[in-house]
């Protein structure tokens, strides 16, 4: 239901950076970790809705879920840390410390050319 | 033509969290942001935690609902300092709203300010408040299979407080497996701690009791 929220926010710094570049959006590309709990629907649903009578209206949306990450307390190896069974892909120990999640971020846009 | 932009979309958010923690931090304020499904029993929990600790620790309140002062009138019976914040239909409590209520709080005389976030188990692990800590709360009502659906609330949670151990007391009404649900939570949370409570009985609320002291002792340096 945040999505909401993230969908105005998100629009916001849309227009910002179109207006920067005088340009019209096509597309934008965003990346979330775990903890920010997106929905992609939910959230594209969302932006279609308040971006209606924008300059934002119609953008696709393409969203990169980035997974937990841990790094290895044995060999010091940065992982994708997974369930069931998270283990280090590099020396298969067991023993990791969580490494702060990705935040969300407005990656990329694509702008009309003419 | 594409143009990279890397701008984080919650900044506002992360502002104010950050403002939040650094006026914690000042006043050595212990700030724990409690997360759970509605009904786990937070509120529950709130008010025997404060009755127990009266005269060890100060503890304010920031209740989140989405609508009513329901809870923040069972704090205000324990006496204990409480600014309620009602969201209007937001799942989650957001840093400015913090805020707001820190300011409203009578910070100089806290050693612990918890806050009670919107009920949901999922949204509101997304907006950082600047607290210390979060403490996730799961009753056994609601299945022990919790921490492997949503495993970033308990993989980024100081505490987990599985509560209405009561239940399982009962016969066979309710169907948790206490091992299971700790097990699964700790695959991804080695350092988590974890104790099987009930607000209603009181059972197993020492340990959660002691372990509070025992944070609010270490950051104040006593
Ligand atoms: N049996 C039992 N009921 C509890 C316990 N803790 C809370 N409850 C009950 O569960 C319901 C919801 O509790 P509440 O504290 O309002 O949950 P919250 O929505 O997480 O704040 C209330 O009826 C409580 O009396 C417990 O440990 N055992
Ligand atoms: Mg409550
Ligand atoms: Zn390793």
């Amino acid at each position: 239901m945040h999505e909401t929220m993230v969908a105005q926010s998100l629009l916001a710094t849309i227009s910002d950076e179109s207006a920067k570049q005088n340009a019209k959006p096509i597309s934008a590309k965003i990346s979330c970790g775990t903890l920010n709990a997106i929905n992609n629907e939910v959230l594209c649903f969302a932006f279609e809705a308040i971006a209606k009578g924008t300059m934002c209206e119609g953008i696709k949306l393409e969203v990169e879920h980035k997974p937990i990450r841990g790094r290895c307390k044995n060999c010091k190896e940065n992982f994708d840390v997974a369930l069931p069974e998270p283990r280090c892909p590099k020396c298969d120990s067991g023993e990791f410390d969580l490494l702060p999640d990705a935040p969300l971020m407005l990656e990329e846009i694509e702008f009309e050319t003419e | 033509m594409k143009v990279n932009v890397g701008k984080r979309i919650l900044s506002a958010n992360e502002e104010y969290a950050l403002k939040n923690r650094q006026f914690l931090t000042e006043r050595k304020i212990l700030c724990l942001n409690m997360i759970s499904s509605p009904g786990s029993g937070k509120t529950t929990i709130l008010v025997r935690t404060i009755n127990a600790l009266k005269n060890e620790i100060t503890i304010g309140v920031i209740e989140g609902d989405i609508q009513t002062d329901l809870d923040a009138e069972k704090i205000r019976a324990t006496e204990a300092p409480v600014v309620q914040i009602e969201t209007k239909g937001a799942c989650h409590l957001s840093a400015a709203q913090v805020n707001t209520a820190l300011n409203r709080l009578p910070t100089d005389n806290l050693d612990l300010i918890i806050i009670e976030n919107v009920g949901n188990l999922v949204c509101p692990s997304a907006f950082e408040l600047g607290e210390t800590g979060k403490i996730a709360v799961l009753s056994v009502a609601e299945g022990d299979d919790k921490p492997v659906k949503y495993p970033a609330i308990f993989a980024r949670s100081k505490v987990l407080l599985i509560n209405k151990t009561d239940l399982l007391k009962v016969g066979a009404a309710v169907d948790f497996d206490i091992e299971r649900a700790k097990a699964d939570a700790r695959k991804l949370n080695k350092g988590i701690e974890i104790f099987a409570t009930s607000a209603k009985t009181g059972e197993g609320m020492a340990g959660w009791h002691n372990w509070l002291k025992k944070q609010v002792k270490n950051l104040q340096g006593a």
